[in-house]
């Protein structure tokens, strides 16, 4: 018996160390990206952050045009991503027959393993030239592009997830539906889907973190011009955003300089945008969530 | 059942001992075979532009003489140059000449900087082959990537938008053609490339979007430059001559979007110093220049 729980002891202080690491090390990064983008707050003032205009080497801070890429792209993927992802995992779960689910399930998870330097590159090569031709602009290295492209990054994050969700709910509850007469859509619509509404929505934001986290794709097919979007068309244009930023001057700026802090202070904003968008999401999922559900669920 | 689970434990724990043992152990025989090995150094320092090239010639010399040990930095060319001032490197990259005031200094310090032209650097303006403009001038590369031009007809073109296509900021490619083209060496100037100038992360993205669009124009080193490409001739007055890049060009000095790159020693160089020196200007170190991009100043 005291064996037991001294092995019991072990294990579960282990699992619980796993456990707090986790927090531990956001709260560590969270700490390092403050350490060295704290000091461009006061190197250079605020009003220079609100400029429309990103030209690092010549003092041309404006942070701006750099958030607004990442936005518009991040809702382009989100509108190409969040149909489609969860329209098939629908499919996958309530419509497909079982040996379907079998074959498509691990396809769209293979799909999710394709580095993205890959799709970048069939970016270039095939995408965006498509996106020129097909909408006549002068150029296929558009917001739009990359936003096309981290909709396939971010659909099988959402299809894996959200089908995982749909599948927990209880086939009771499908049943008890069909006993009232319900159609089958009435079933997905009013029953499942509302029934693993936490589970999806975690669908649904992951895949978003995934496409504006995002780097090598965007950074190949956006063009990476700093242009201020401003309206809608701004989505056929150019952009250029805060994570391709980062990657592509962060190894050659000098250490220590205003650059190099403003590309930490960019990650520290980048780091907020994520966490306001998970700390949303978590709220509606635990708000809206009745005693019944979290028993049965 | 109750004392097999204790074992178990240990064991991954014995597992995880002998690991971070092992691993430690591997570091210890590299770290002593460093230390018996004593080489001589010559220090090297500056130009990021030709911080590849240093590397390249210090590799390929490395490999001649293994009692030799070359470490490269960059870092810029004026930082190079402060290096090379306050005599803490042997050579100096730089990819401008050295200034009087740098000169003047380094003299007060007992150092007199001798000037080594290494290799030359050539930008190529590329355009889509299916576009018709075959020359432009300064002036106009200049306003088309500042912005003032925007269409292709107002160059001779078709009525098409153009499409600028730059490398990113961190290349020296990309500071020297806003100081020496959109600036035209003015250092007062400060014009700056358009907002929607395309900046893209390597040369193979410059490569692939010219090649595929018509809108697009776009500048690169030399070596950069492939068949499905346009090279546009330039000339620095409308009245030309316009002259296509090529080494025989850069080489006469007729092609207007080229520079030297330079070597400083402190002083005049000798022992290793010389002898690295001699070597990067034979042939078979200028043959690496050719393959870096960059032109030989021997014509080959």
């Amino acid at each position: 018996m005291r064996e037991v729980s001294i092995s019991e002891f072990i294990i579960s202080r282990l699992i619980r160390i796993a456990g707090y690491s986790a927090i531990l090390f956001v709260a560590v990064i969270f700490i390092f990206l403050l350490h060295e983008g704290a000091p461009a707050i006061i190197e250079i003032p605020f009003s220079a952050f609100l400029n429309t205009r990103w030209y690092p080497i010549e003092s041309y801070y404006g942070i701006l045009p750099l958030i607004g890429g990442s936005i518009i792209i991040t809702i382009g993927a989100a509108f190409i991503a969040v149909p489609l992802g969860l329209a098939t995992a629908i499919f996958i779960a309530e419509v497909a027959p079982r040996w379907a689910r079998d074959i498509l399930k691990p396809m769209v998870e293979v799909l999710g393993g394709l580095p993205s330097v890959l799709l970048g590159f069939i970016g270039i090569l095939v995408v965006s030239p498509f996106v020129r031709t097909a909408f006549s602009l002068p150029t296929g290295l558009t917001a739009f592009t990359g936003a096309l492209l981290l909709g396939a990054i971010s659909i099988p994050t959402i299809v894996s997830v959200a089908e995982d969700a749909l599948d927990a709910v209880p086939k009771t509850y499908r049943d008890a539906a069909m006993a009232l007469g319900a159609t089958k859509w009435q079933i997905i619509w009013k029953v499942t889907l509302p029934a693993a509404r936490s589970g999806v929505l975690t669908a649904i934001m992951l895949g978003i973190g995934r496409a504006i986290g995002e780097t090598m794709t965007v950074m190949m097919v956006t063009g990476n011009a700093p242009v201020m979007p401003t309206e809608l068309i701004a989505l056929f244009r150019p952009v250029r955003t805060m994570t391709a930023t980062i990657a592509s001057e962060m190894g050659e700026v000098a250490n220590g300089s205003v650059h190099y802090h403003v590309l930490f202070f960019i990650g520290i904003v980048l780091f907020l945008i994520s966490l306001i968008i998970n700390l949303t999401a978590a709220s509606v999922v635990f708000k809206t969530k009745k005693r019944a559900e979290r028993i049965l669920s | 059942m109750i004392r097999y689970r204790i074992p178990l434990i240990f064991h991954f724990l014995g597992i995880l001992f002998a690991a971070i043992v092992l691993s430690a152990c591997q570091k210890s025989p590299g770290s002593t075979n460093a230390s018996t090995i004593s080489l001589q150094t010559i220090e090297n320092k500056g130009s990021d532009t030709m911080v590849n090239l240093a590397l390249a010639w210090a590799e390929a010399y490395q490999a001649k003489r293994p009692d030799i040990s070359i470490s490269v930095t960059g870092g810029g060319s004026g930082t190079g140059m402060a290096a090379l001032i306050n005599g803490t490197v042997d050579i100096a990259n730089a990819s401008r000449q050295i200034k009087p005031e740098e000169r003047a200094d380094a003299e007060l310090n007992g150092i007199f900087p001798t000037e080594f032209i290494v290799a030359r650097d050539a930008i190529a303006i590329i355009v889509n082959p299916e576009n018709p403009v075959n020359r432009l001038t300064i002036d106009q590369i200049a306003d088309i990537y500042s912005g003032k031009i925007n269409n292709w007809s107002e160059v001779g073109g078709e009525n098409l938008l153009i499409v600028r296509l730059s490398r990113e900021t961190n290349s020296g490619t990309h500071i020297y053609f806003l100081e020496h083209v959109l600036r035209k060496g003015n250092k007062e100037d400060k014009t700056l490339f358009s907002t929607n100038t395309l900046l893209l992360p390597s040369s193979e993205g410059i490569g692939s979007e010219i090649c595929q669009n018509p809108h697009a124009i776009g500048y690169d080193g030399l070596g950069y430059v492939t068949e499905d490409m346009k090279v546009i001739a330039v000339s620095t007055t409308t009245e030309g001559p316009y002259v296509l890049p090529s080494i025989h060009t850069v080489t006469s000095q007729e092609y207007p979007i080229s520079r030297d790159l330079y070597i400083y020693s402190s002083g005049e160089p000798i022992g290793n110093v010389r002898d690295y020196l001699d070597w990067i200007l034979s042939s078979e170190a200028q043959e690496i220049v050719l393959g870096l991009g960059f032109v030989p100043i021997t014509p080959q």
